[in-house]
């Protein structure tokens, strides 16, 4: 067994120990890798199945590629996906794109507050009707309690600090300095009414076992991850406005596995493509204690 | 859209083998609060080389400005800053390599406070650097976590006797830390790798072996770091596999009733016959499921897996799946354990803990503590009634049903168990005897007769689709004899009417025959009992709907019975409009002293239960 397959195991572990112990559940797709990956290991512990629905928060400032891939893959793949959004925001153009608020304050609108207004049901959600291809308002308004998303501790300093199992008060603030104690595969599987919990199974992955995973697995992922041609390509993917693409010659999988064994970023790290994190003071940890992914 | 310009100079890093071969190993280091931990760390990154380029300049210019000392602890505080820029390190987990192995240092905090995010970091880890500092020598945190690390699974620890510089490379200090340690540590049945003098301030003995100790002729921290041994996988153990949930996905047609969970030890091949603990269900590995994945017939420890089976039999989350032919895991409800506590509040008697082990839940007591072992000092106290915080002790549970484990002594990972308190896991340990008592008394002769079970050409499956019904146990209970046999005698004409395979069975037609033996029917009430749970058994098997009634039974009856029968097999209908006992039935039947519509009552409810097909 190698080191892929003990990460594949032990994700696939803790997906089904989430299952067992939570009725309403849901999974956080970003579109992204991670999250992708996630899902394909979803599909993995359920044979086949994913017995929960996906959730994606549209910030509307998405890069057009991710929704299209996003669309095709729910297809493909039979998922069940819902998405929500922050429609006053965007109407009263409280954005950082439209110049009125700035970056941290716009991701804690657009993202923040439309997660945790889509989870709780407070905020309209759209599920997708895989007979119509088409996105109606979901008549489900109960809240998701149990929240799997695909963080990993290596991607900056907060995640690092992250458990498996995490447990969120109401408000969806997570309390760093006193959290459940992990050991022996026994996670934190009881709470309290009102509290919820983030289920982290990649927390032991990192960025170059993501795609060393996707290369094996043979995992679809969006191609603004690869250089189509004009010597540049997406890291990281988030909203347009704030995610850059880097100088990269990486046109396939292997190319990118190369690139950060061994390549021009081996020691660069993944997210310095994204300005919020640098406007957060680097650590992200002021956006994450209010619920931020 | 913008593009960021990286720095062409960026180093690159010796790493020619995939990092999916390489070998990979998670180390823990401990010790007591400011006993040098974060030093020793950072003197083995930059002694390595293992750190950014600049990093260390950066930092000692960073010192110089602010008028302080250079310390190497400050290189690991740097470095969890700047994670956010995505160098390889976390605030508990530093990554390194050397020419053999990646490395990921768990940096433990040494401060009591924090014991839970010891237990957190160290259980993840398959080897202990623990650290004493020479001058202060061993103080309560050295006993405690070497405590902890051996309760938590970890054989291999180095001991690193740091400060060596503040005592002059006293060789008699460190002699006397040595056995003094040493005795602390073989009296819980530690034995250290080695003990190491070293200074992580100056660099002694962390990389390169040290001039200034030439009475010290072993190894480096480092070499002991390569001489650990990678843990093999449980392999070579007995099977077990703890059931993680059965799963029946109808979509895209999906008939597979597959039984999920993670292997803890052993292997198993399509083919082999399996037997579920408590249950004592047996069945046989038709298939090994996954997704994606070429066709496997054999799985082994480590792997997250799915099974279906030949026979469809009923189980549930918890049950323990072992392999028929080998050492079998022990049954009991009664267990001396050790454990410890780490909850806000102390562990205390008559008071509902939850018991988790493997993926069963368990409602359990403390029954009786033998010994308290202060974590720190090792003495022991017998005369306390409470496990405070921090406490190691040695006591008795007493669970709410019999379940399936090992002791420590035979399978280690199948002996290890946490409690809840509040929500929270506020405690570990592990199984160290089995101690008897009337459920596991009962639940180990079920265990035996299903084993041992012999069937014929003809599964419950087929008899319940030729009879169109789910064989039932109807346990009519209540406060009025008269009403609840003329009912169930009444019913059983009913059904027998409609064509269903049914029997009234009548309690003393098992007292005055079957149970004729039994001398002092009072004091063998679980005998009696068993014997009715061993005839309804049979007759459910054979495929009959059994009516039986029995005046005011209570949960602990109801709780023998299902130690034999699944539990969705038995209804119980309690006759009567007060409750006396603490049952918990599934039908209420006031007495309307009409028979024919308390009948047509229980018969409507077994319908709505689609007991009938």
């Amino acid at each position: 067994m190698d080191y892929l397959d003990q990460l594949e195991n032990k994700s696939i572990h803790i997906l089904r120990e989430a299952y067992a112990n939570f009725k309403n559940m849901c999974m956080l797709w970003s579109i992204g890798k991670d999250s992708t990956v996630l899902l394909y290991l979803a599909r993995k512990a359920f044979l086949g199945h994913v017995p929960f629905p996906l959730v994606h928060i549209d910030t509307a400032y998405k890069i057009p590629e991710m929704i299209e891939y996003r669309d095709k893959i729910a297809a493909d793949w039979d998922v069940n996906i819902i998405y929500g959004q922050n429609e006053e925001a965007l109407a009263s153009k409280q954005t950082f794109p439209d110049g009125n608020v700035d970056r941290i304050a716009c991701c804690k609108l657009l993202k923040t507050k439309a997660l945790n207004d889509t989870l709780s049901g407070n905020g309209k959600r759209y599920i997708f009707n895989h007979d119509k291809k088409a996105y109606e308002p979901d008549k489900n308004k109960e809240p998701y309690t149990g929240v799997i998303v695909g963080v990993r501790s290596d991607e900056e300093g907060s995640r690092s600090k992250e458990r498996y199992f995490s447990p969120r008060n109401q408000e969806n603030e997570w309390e760093l300095g006193d959290q459940p104690p992990e050991f022996w595969n026994q996670f934190k599987t009881d709470f309290a009414p009102g509290t919820h919990l983030r289920i982290h199974p990649l927390l032991d992955w990192t960025e170059l076992n993501i795609w060393e995973y996707i290369k094996r697995e043979n995992i679809p992922v969006v191609s603004l991850y690869f250089d189509n041609g004009e010597r540049k390509r997406y890291r990281s993917l988030g909203c347009y406005p704030c995610t850059y693409s880097v100088e990269s010659n990486a046109r396939n999988v292997d190319d990118i596995i190369y690139e950060l064994k061994s390549g021009k970023f081996a020691n660069i790290a993944e997210r310095s493509g994204r300005a919020q994190d640098k406007d957060d003071g680097g650590g992200l940890e002021t956006l994450r204690k209010d619920g931020y992914m | 859209m913008r593009v960021d310009v990286l720095n062409p100079e960026q180093q690159k890093i010796d790493n020619a083998q995939d990092s999916d071969t390489r070998q990979r190993m998670d180390i823990v280091i401990i010790g007591h609060v400011d006993h040098g931990k974060s030093t020793i760390v950072g003197r083995l990154l930059a002694d390595t080389n293992s750190l950014p380029n600049g990093k260390l300049e950066q930092v000692k210019q960073l010192c110089e400005r602010n008028s302080k000392p250079f310390e190497y602890a400050f290189l690991i505080d740097a470095l969890k800053d700047e994670q956010s820029q995505g160098i390889t390190i976390d605030a508990a987990r530093v990554f390194f390599k050397t020419h053999s192995r990646d490395y990921i240092i768990i940096d433990a905090p040494g401060h009591i406070e924090f014991l839970k995010n010891m237990v957190t970091g160290a259980s993840r880890a398959e080897a202990a650097l623990l650290v004493i500092d020479a001058d202060e020598g061993i103080q309560e945190n050295s006993k405690r976590h070497g405590y902890l690390t051996s309760m938590l699974g970890i054989k291999q620890i180095a001991v690193l006797v740091n400060k060596m510089d503040r005592i002059d490379y006293n060789q008699d200090i460190f002699n006397k830390i040595v056995k003094d340690y040493s005795e602390f540590l073989n009296n819980i049945d530690v034995n250290p790798h080695c003990f190491i003098p070293v200074s992580g301030l100056v660099g002694d003995n962390i990389v390169e072996i040290s001039n200034k100790i030439p009475w010290y002729k072993s190894d480096t921290v480092l070499n002991t770091l390569d001489q650990f041994k990678k843990e093999e996988l449980p392999i070579n153990k007995p099977f077990r596999m703890s059931v993680q949930d059965v799963y029946k996905f109808t979509k895209y047609n999906d008939n597979r009733r597959i039984i999920a969970g993670s292997i803890e030890t052993g292997s198993i091949n399509v083919g082999d016959e399996v037997i579920f603990c408590p249950s004592g269900k047996k069945s046989k590995v038709k298939a090994i499921e996954m997704f994606n994945c070429p066709e496997q017939t054999k799985v082994s420890a480590g792997q997250a897996t799915g099974f279906t089976l030949e026979e469809q039999i009923y189980i549930t989350r918890g049950e323990l799946m072992t392999k028929i032919g080998e050492v079998q895991p022990s049954l009991s409800s009664t267990i001396k354990v050790n454990l410890f506590w780490l909850g806000k509040k102390p562990m205390v008697k008559n008071k509902e803990y939850l018991f988790k082990i493997g993926t069963s839940r368990i409602k359990a007591r403390l029954e009786e503590i033998t010994r308290i072992i202060d974590a720190s000092s090792l003495n022991t106290t017998a005369d306390k009634d409470f496990i405070d915080r921090h406490d190691v002790a040695e006591c008795i549970f007493k669970l709410n049903k019999p379940f399936g484990f090992d002791l420590k002594e035979h399978i280690t990972i199948t002996s290890r168990f946490v409690i809840v308190d509040d929500y929270e896991i506020c405690g570990g340990g592990l199984v160290r005897e089995t101690l008897q008592d009337k459920e596991s008394w009962m639940q180990n002769k079920v265990f035996i007769r299903n084993y041992k079970w012999e069937k014929g050409n003809i599964s419950a499956k087929d008899r319940a689709d030729k009879y169109k019904q789910d064989p039932t146990l109807l346990l009519i209970t209540g406060n009025n004899n008269l009403n609840r046999k003329k009912l169930a005698k009444k019913l059983e004409e009913i059904l027998f009417n409609d064509n269903k395979p049914v029997y009234f069975l009548g309690m003393s037609n098992l007292l005055y025959g079957l149970d004729a033996d039994i001398k002092d029917g009072d004091k063998n009430r679980e005998e009696h009992i068993r014997r009715l749970a061993e005839t309804v058994n049979i007759l459910i098997d054979a495929g009959i709907l059994t009516i039986v009634t029995a005046s005011e039974l209570t949960e602990d009856d109801i709780k023998l019975i299902k130690t034999s029968l699944d539990a969705h097999k038995i209804k119980i209908v309690w006759v009567g409009d007060k409750i006396t006992t603490d049952i918990d039935y599934d039908l209420k039947v006031d007495q309307t002293g009409n028979i024919d519509q308390d009948s047509a009552k229980v018969y409507e409810y077994l319908r709505s239960e689609n007991i009938f097909h």
